[in-house]
């Protein structure tokens, strides 16, 4: 297990340094420099790009970058907030994108599992078509399509919760951009447990289990959730990566001064110091979320637990 | 149940003799359906999928012949008719189609017929107009075109690119094989949506660079799913024979491989289809989309949100166009992989 | 001899998108205390269903057309009496599954929770029926290990099913299906999916269990081997119905079923002389949606009368173990005997004393 977990942590740090390299030479391809000011003179931009360490060769750029991150310096914002530290910037947008994230993600599990286990249990049921017909319509609508009719309908046209985000009122703030969020987890979720439970239902241990004459909650909670469970934590990942794009979104339609809204005016500003920082942040929470999936994974499941290490 | 005499009674004296059939032992053939059409009749009594074809039926047609009808085109601004609501001569009963504008001023709705007031009542706008005198009809129309067109790019990207990746991976093995699984690793640990978003940073915003991205990101889905195919038709004994018979690498993939592993292509090509979809709309979305004056639906969706609350209808038919397609895809391809494989069936 | 199971004019069927399937036909059986009953058949011919309604795991599809199942057991001394079709599918849980009639399944690979211990599903069902501590349910659990032949039960009881190989898979299965002493034990093919060395070792196994504790058995197989080494009484069945049953010697040594002839004749028997070519039954088990109006084997079988085109026949009575449903025990029906290899076989089979058991 202690293996397979350093195996995994493993990847993950590979993966990190890959995806810094393949991002660092990417945004220094880019067409604009932020010093493309035309009052400024090349002397000055020779300056400036001095200052900043942009004249450095690549490598040498690249590597005092790496070493600056790992400290926690993000280096400085170029053009949102001119001069102002990355890092302080992020501290206050990251635990509102992740206060949204978790609270869509939690929600999205716990609604979807219930759906899901009752159309298993209910096949062919009046709440197996619900769980049907919302499962279609959450994986199929962008989230933003939610946000921008509870925006509308519950937010302006009924003014029962706050249009746009406020600091004062962040509970409330938080609980249409939840909901939206929280549909494609929820749907997938959903549709993953019926399929996931109808199987297990099947399956040969069900019967022998339910042949052995437990109670119902017993062989349901203890044999069938726990099966049924293993691979549903798998869609935790693409669950992440549909979250992240949905923020970018959502929290611009909610003004939500979160990481996703900093990236979409960072990208439209051309300040690509902050692009970096983000998406190293976004990377790192995606694989984070995938470590700990893999590592669950292999909690719950024996197979994997007990598992010599044969594979590679 | 019979009792033993009233079972003998039914049978005549006469009968016990020894049939001597000639056909014994052989099997009767009962009418079985083909697969393919076994799988068409699975399709079409999937209502979903259905009104999924039927829906993406109509909107390809309307795309093509939406902007003329309207009889505007997607460019021609008219700045005395800006922010026209909905309007239809003769079918103003309909409240959708009144031409009549709502604004709330302290939660009280202010109603003003705006074609009215400007004296052109004879004048039809089905969705509108935008901010700069635009008929939304055949803007939302256009626009659904270059959905449509990621749509086919993603087919192209699924089984020119994917499909044969995940071939030649799955069968040749090896140093390629390895290769291409540790590009698909480490492409599967970076969110898509970081990829995408710097590509068209680092290129030009435009449909040239939407290809592009969605060529990086969108093939691995599949190339997966061929390359499992293929390692699992490999080992089957109708390929040993066919490799035994002296068959080329070439014919055993085009002949023995491809057409089994076609059901799981063409399903997994429509699950890919909405994905790309969404890309598209959430890149024009964040203001990485087709540059004005082309407008996609998620341009438009973009622009409209800007004065949702004083004109709501800017957003809402942009919007309800891209559900309904993205919806229509997804039941589509759930009904085409239920079709395919019974026993795939989820929900 | 005491009967614990009491079989009469069982009917089950299954209403498919292609019509309605009559997959068990108007069964009688019976089942006497510490003895075993073999139910032989193709795939298809109804054998598992009819256990599976004994065990009442029902499909949704399903109904119970008619019949009875008796059941019968000795409480305090005193011979109490179930009718297990009337009992909701919470009754049969609760008060006979396990306790009484215990089943174990065709597949050990797949019957046995991949997140579980080994301990503790024998366990579960220890502490739920019998109300046993955690203690004393381990120590029986381990007693049981050591019953059906794991000798390392401690560690065992801590290891998860992918760590076992598939024979010892099937012996906690069988562990399992021991664990609150039922009378009635139901081994659904118990060694089809499993290797042949294993599969005489899990037979031997059950039948020195039975000969320990006094349960009764019921085999289901499509193997005549397995079927010659374990039953007391056999049951042949053949499109959802009972063609053929009698006493082992009944149906080895007088076997009067053109079905049964060709089942013995396709038997491999090393004993006999190999020159001779392995005799199969001609042409494949009927589809149970379209039977064909008669006998549902008269296609199949080549001393096949015209009666047999037109009507089933009823079953008739040999002797007071034996019974078959042929028209060829029919006092209007021709004289045919047995094909002569089998005759031979048989007569080879009595005299040489290579005895089939």
């Amino acid at each position: 297990m202690l293996k397979y977990v350093l195996k995994r942590i493993l990847i993950s740090v590979v993966t990190v340094l890959v995806i810094l390299a393949v991002l660092f030479t990417m945004l220094h391809s880019m067409p604009g420099s932020p010093f493309n000011d035309e009052k400024i003179t090349a002397v000055q931009r020779a300056n400036l790009e001095a200052k900043y360490g942009l004249d450095k060769p690549l490598p040498v750029q690249f590597y005092n970058y790496l070493k600056a991150m790992l400290a926690g310096d993000f280096g400085i914002s170029y053009v949102i907030q001119k001069n102002m530290p990355i890092s302080e910037l992020l501290r206050a947008r990251i635990p509102v994108s992740i206060r949204i994230g978790i609270q869509s993600v939690l929600l999205g599990m716990v609604i979807g599992l219930i759906l899901g286990i009752i159309a298993a249990l209910k096949r062919n049921s009046f709440l197996d078509t619900f769980a049907t017909v919302v499962s279609v319509i959450g994986v199929s609508f962008p989230s933003y399509v939610f946000a921008m009719a509870m925006s509308y309908f519950i937010g302006f046209r009924l003014g029962w919760l706050p249009l746009l985000y406020s600091t004062t009122d962040a509970a409330r703030s938080t609980i249409m951009p939840t909901i939206s969020l929280c549909m494609f987890s929820l749907a997938t979720v959903a549709r993953f447990a019926r399929t996931e439970m109808v199987e297990v239902m099947g399956s040969d241990y069900m019967l022998l289990a339910d042949s052995k004459g437990i109670t119902t909650l017993r062989l349901l909670g203890v044999h069938g959730l726990r099966n049924a469970l293993i691979p549903i934590i798998t869609v935790l990942a693409p669950l992440t990566v549909e979250l992240m794009t949905g923020s970018l979104v959502v929290e611009q339609i909610f003004a939500i001064p979160g990481i996703g809204s900093l990236l979409v005016s960072a990208i439209q500003f051309n300040d690509y110091n902050v692009v970096l920082a983000v998406i190293f942040i976004y990377s790192i929470m995606f694989i984070s979320v995938m470590l700990i999936v893999d590592i669950l994974y292999g909690i719950i499941d024996p197979r994997i637990r007990l598992a010599k290490e044969e594979k590679r | 149940m019979m009792t033993a005499k009233e079972y003998a009674s039914r049978v005549e004296k006469q009968d016990f003799v020894l049939a001597n059939r000639r056909d014994i032992g052989v099997d009767k053939v009962y009418g079985s359906q083909s697969f393919f059409r076994d799988a068409v009749s699975r399709f079409t009594k999937n209502k979903g999928a259905v009104f999924g074809l039927i829906m993406i039926v109509i909107i390809v047609v309307m795309a093509f012949a939406g902007p003329p009808l309207s009889g505007y085109d997607y460019r021609t601004q008219n700045l005395s008719q800006r922010n026209l609501p909905p309007h239809i001569p003769g079918l103003e009963f309909i409240p959708i189609f009144s031409g009549v504008s709502t604004q709330y001023a302290n939660g009280q709705p202010i109603r003003t017929d705006m074609y009215e007031l400007k004296g052109i009542k004879d004048v039809t706008h089905i969705f509108g107009t935008d901010a700069l005198g635009r008929d939304q009809f055949a803007r939302v129309w256009t626009g659904s075109r270059v959905s449509l067109f990621v749509a086919l790019v993603a087919i192209l990207i699924d089984t020119l690119v994917g499909m044969s990746l995940g071939l030649v991976s799955g069968y040749y093995g090896g140093k390629v094989d390895f290769f291409l699984q540790r590009v698909v690793e480490i492409l599967s640990t970076i969110p898509t949506t970081v990829i995408v978003t710097l590509l068209i940073v680092v290129m030009k915003p435009g449909l040239t660079s939407i290809t592009v991205a969605l060529m990086i990101t969108e093939w691995i889905g599949m190339s997966r799913v061929a390359r499992a195919q293929t390692l699992r038709l490999k080992e089957q004994e109708f390929i040993l024979a066919s490799k035994t018979m002296g068959e080329s690498n070439r014919s055993i993939i085009f002949r023995e491989i491809l057409p089994n592993i076609f059901g799981q292509i063409i399903v997994m090509c429509m699950m890919t289809i909405p994905n790309a979809i969404f890309t598209e709309a959430f890149l024009a979305f964040i203001g990485l989309g087709i540059p004005a004056p082309l407008a996609s639906l998620g341009s438009l969706i973009s622009d409209g949100f800007k004065s949702m609350t004083m004109y709501p209808f800017l957003v809402a038919y942009p919007v309800i166009v891209l559900a309904l397609l993205m919806l229509s895809f997804n039941l589509m391809a759930d009904g085409l992989r239920d079709a395919y494989d019974p026993k795939m069936k989820e929900m | 001899m005491e009967k614990t199971l009491t079989i009469r004019n069982l009917s089950v069927s299954f209403s498919t998108s292609n019509g309605t399937v009559r997959a068990v036909r108007n069964v009688d059986l019976d089942l006497y205390k510490g003895e075993t009953l073999a139910i032989v058949g193709e795939s298809g011919s109804g054998k598992s269903v009819t256990v599976k309604a004994v065990m009442g795991i029902t499909s949704n599809n399903q109904t119970i057309e008619s019949g009875s199942i008796l059941y019968r057991y000795e409480q305090n001394e005193n011979w109490t009496e179930r009718e297990l079709l009337k009992l909701t599918h919470n009754e049969m849980r609760q008060q006979i599954n396990g306790t009484h009639i215990a089943m174990v399944f065709q597949d050990p690979m797949t019957s046995l929770d991949p997140t579980m211990t080994i301990g503790m599903q024998l366990m579960e069902g220890m502490m739920h029926h019998l109300h046993l501590s955690k203690q004393a349910a381990r120590k029986r659990a381990l007693e049981l290990l050591e019953l059906v032949g794991i000798t390392d039960s401690e560690k065992r009881m801590r290891n998860y099913p992918h760590q076992l190989s598939g024979g010892m898979r099937q012996r906690v299965v069988i562990a399992i299906a021991l664990s609150c002493n039922p009378d009635i034990l139901i081994c659904d093919e118990p060694t089809t999916a499993l290797d042949v060395t294993i599969q005489a070792k899990i037979l031997e196994l059950i039948k020195e269990i039975q000969e320990k504790t006094g349960i009764s058995v019921i085999y289901i197989t499509h193997d005549l081997g397995v079927v010659a080494k374990v039953a007391d009484y056999v049951a042949v069945m053949y499109a959802g119905r009972i063609v053929e049953k009698g006493t082992v010697d009944d149906i080895f040594y007088d076997p009067r079923h053109p079905y049964t002839w060709g089942l013995l004749s396709s038997m491999p028997d090393l004993s006999i002389d190999n020159s001779e070519r392995l005799y199969t039954i001609p042409g494949s088990p009927p589809n149970m949606v379209n039977l064909p109006a008669g006998d549902p084997f008269a296609p199949r079988n080549q001393f096949a009368l015209e009666a047999d085109y037109k009507e089933e026949s009823p079953t008739f009575k040999i002797s007071d173990t034996h019974f078959a449903a042929t028209w060829l025990l029919d006092e209007r029906a021709p004289h045919v005997e047995m094909p002569v290899s089998l005759r031979r076989r048989i007569d080879a089979m009595k005299e040489g004393g290579v005895s089939h058991a």
